[in-house]
């Protein structure tokens, strides 16, 4: 119902369609499921709005290979927050494949996994609630933790990078 | 010992009060008992049969003499005055207030401890050889490495959702104590042939209704590798596992429906993308954080202690003690003392606050305040001077904890079973009883020699039976509890999983079963053998009929 992207509300831009069925117009912005991204690649590369992929759990994000630079967003679909493929793909995407666009958690997002998430790649979440309530989960969720010991592609010090700089400043 | 540097504390503390939160909302209604379920077993809190359950970890059960005073305060402040020590090395406690636990939380970290993921779908709390550091057959201490586990595995963002729990298990010496051949992941140091010591990693092994022993997916990894090559097998089972039947969801139903090649396969390619990344640990951390562990202060000295040998000369009870509860230590003039929690006729595991209490005095007395949980359900002095093993002894009786049943058929691993557990499907714990007060004669023990028991109330199989010697399991048969024994199985390096030895057996008939089984082996075994080795010698059939004749 709300959508939070770096540190604020934004508008939903975007219509997810099914896997079969018509599509809207050329002008739209469309979501399409990877399955049917593979089977109508190129019609769907020669439309007129903008393009992104959903990856369900089971899907390959590496099927993205060769289209990563056309897509402006990956949604990666939780259909219940105990599926926890969605937080490989999202690492996968970003930090072998280089995804910069859009990576939105979409499906079963609940306050007490969006950190894990952001650590994992993701920078905007579907929540089930409304905006402000949205916002300020993820404002909470985001800053509940302060010490992290995995380095991933978030950007965040490690625990680990953090007392090397601390020994090294002793020695010097 | 490894001691928390700021970073460490300041996680934990956050933990503690993110759950303090947690449970406020949940007091005041704000979030249902549903909604609260996942956030209470993110932080060991299950709901049994009568009570929460707060189960603590013990990183690599290993304490400090603080620490296993804590746990002593903890059990009397928020519980009956009594903690469990479990099959995974941690503790548990059966009676807490669901509005107490944040300030039992709070009074662990104050030592610093947790109940950080001792439950849920992600990796749980390494274990490894209680020995570890004091061995006279180690290669190497684990516990640097288990620490960078502990470290590595905690809240990792990726694998907190994993398709279900995942255990790690760590040995340094080739004589397995910590049974990883049955964990998703067990890992063997050894040395390869340019002489570097590195990890026989094995995947897949585990217990619960479909038991298997682990395949070694790499015979060795390097340790500046080993956390990218854990990582690299995570992610393959995290994409990968099954999460359709929660009974097939474990790693060890993947490599055994994918088989092992096709998942070192899967592993090596994933390996091979991040293995130069940052994960790779470089031998100045390695060696930093074996510093943190390294050898206590020993004092050089002879290995022979007349004083020793002259208690266990006139001593019969310590004698016999030392006889199966010490173990060789690596250290000339120290040994290893094991303080059995298997009282004859008492419930396999449980201390109570002032014997957690006492041991931590003593470690601190006699073991450079250095305590050891085991996978077997009891603690460990793991270095103590041997001219000090009889005052050590002597307070350890006194407090009943000086049994001399180590490794015997008393020394059996239980689970709570029915007595405390919602999945139990039978008790577990009287039957132990009965079987440890049926065998409780010590010189019937010695002369049965080891003898593995382990019971589990339901198929979960918590108490290990599957690699028993004996193994029982406890069924549900129209409302009656009934018991199937099974044969044969052991954790050590030489690990297998146990066969059904035939029809279950009624509650009132199951330790007249395992009388006549040992009767048996004492029959037929040869000389130096223990009743693993006759029953590998012999198979099923003599021990069959004795159980069932003609039936």
């Amino acid at each position: 119902m709300a959508i939070v992207k770096n540190d604020s509300l934004i508008e939903q831009e975007w219509i997810t369609v099914d896997a079969e069925g018509d599509l809207p117009s050329s002008d739209e912005n469309l979501i399409v499921p990877l399955a049917r991204f593979k089977e109508e690649r190129d019609s769907l590369l020669g439309r007129n709005g903008g393009l992104g992929v959903q990856l369900n759990p089971g899907d390959a994000p590496e099927d993205l290979a060769d289209d990563l630079d056309r897509l402006s967003i990956i949604t990666v679909n939780f259909p219940a927050y105990t599926d926890g493929r969605g937080y490989s793909y999202a690492r996968v995407l970003r930090e072998r494949m280089g995804f910069t666009g859009e990576l939105r958690a979409v499906g079963d997002v609940l306050r007490d996994q969006i950190l894990y998430m952001h650590r994992c790649g993701f920078d905007s979440y579907d929540l089930n609630v409304e905006g402000d309530i949205a916002l300020n989960k993820v404002r909470a969720a985001l800053k509940e933790m302060s010490v992290y010991y995995q380095p991933t592609g978030d950007g965040r010090a490690t625990a680990q990078s953090l007392r090397e700089r601390r020994r090294a400043a002793l020695q010097s | 010992m490894y001691r928390y540097d700021d970073f460490d504390r300041q996680l934990v503390h956050e933990r503690t009060e993110q759950f303090r939160e947690q449970v406020k909302r949940r007091l005041a209604g704000d979030i249902t008992e549903e909604q609260f379920r996942p956030l209470r077993l993110m932080n060991g809190v299950y709901l049994q049969l009568h009570a929460y359950m707060l189960r603590v970890a013990v990183p690599y059960g290993t304490l400090r003499a603080d620490q296993l005073r804590q746990l002593g305060m903890i059990a009397r402040k928020y519980d009956k005055g009594y903690g469990h020590f479990t099959t995974r090395q941690n503790i548990q406690y059966n009676w807490p207030k669901l509005d107490e636990i944040p300030d039992a939380l709070l009074d662990l970290a104050k030592v610093e401890m947790h109940a950080i993921q001792t439950s849920g779908n992600c990796i749980r709390n390494t274990t490894t050889d209680q020995y570890a550091g004091a061995a006279a057959d180690e290669i190497e201490d684990p516990r640097p490495y288990c620490e960078l586990i502990r470290q590595w595995s905690t809240f990792h963002p990726e694998f907190t959702y994993l398709p279900r729990k995942f255990k790690i298990a760590v040995t340094g010496s080739p004589n397995d104590r910590a049974a990883v051949k049955v964990h998703d992941i067990g890992l063997r140091m050894h040395q390869n042939d340019a002489g570097e010591t590195g990890f026989e990693v094995i995947v897949g092994g585990g217990l619960g209704r479909t038991p298997f022993v682990g395949k070694t997916i790499r015979d060795f990894i390097g340790k500046n590798d080993l956390f990218s090559y854990l990582e690299a097998i995570l992610r393959v089972y995290n994409r990968f596992g099954r999460r359709d039947n929660k009974y097939k969801a474990r790693i060890k139903i993947l490599v055994h429906e994918e088989g092992i090649d096709k998942i070192r396969e899967l592993v090596e390619e994933e390996w091979t993308q991040i293995k130069d990344g940052s994960l790779r640990v470089d031998d100045a951390e390695i060696a930093h954080y074996i510093e943190q562990f390294a050898p206590p202060a020993f004092e050089a000295m002879s290995d022979d202690d007349t004083d020793f040998e002259r208690h266990k000369a006139e001593n019969r009870r310590f004698a016999n003690w030392v006889r199966s509860n010490v173990i060789e230590h690596k250290q000339p003039g120290y040994a290893i003392a094991n303080v059995s929690l298997k009282p004859i006729g008492g419930i396999p595991g449980d201390a109570t606050d002032t014997q957690m209490e006492l041991v931590a005095d003593l470690s601190e007395k006699y073991s450079f305040a250095d305590v050891r949980v085991t996978h077997e359900q009891n603690l460990v002095l793991p270095h103590v001077k041997k001219a000090d093993l009889f005052a050590l002894w002597s307070e350890l009786d006194a407090a009943e904890l000086g049994t001399a049943n180590l490794g015997y058929v008393t020394d059996i691993i239980s689970c709570p079973g029915l007595d405390y557990c919602a999945l139990a499907t039978a008790r577990s714990i009287p039957l132990s009883q009965r079987i440890s007060e049926r065998f409780g004669d010590l010189d019937r023990q010695h002369d049965i020699g080891e003898l593995k028991i382990k019971i589990s109330g339901c198929i979960n199989a918590c108490g290990h039976h599957h690699v028993g010697h004996i193994g029982i399991l406890g069924l549900d048969k129209r409302g009656k509890e009934f018991y199937q024994i099974t044969l044969g199985g052991d954790a050590s390096q030489d690990a297998s999983i146990g066969k059904i030895a035939g029809a279950g057996f009624s509650e009132a008939e199951v330790v007249d079963a395992i009388e006549s089984l040992v009767t048996k082996y004492i029959d037929i075994r040869e000389s130096g053998e223990r009743f693993i080795d006759t029953y590998r010698r012999v198979g099923m059939d003599p021990f069959k009929e004795v159980l069932y004749g003609d039936r």
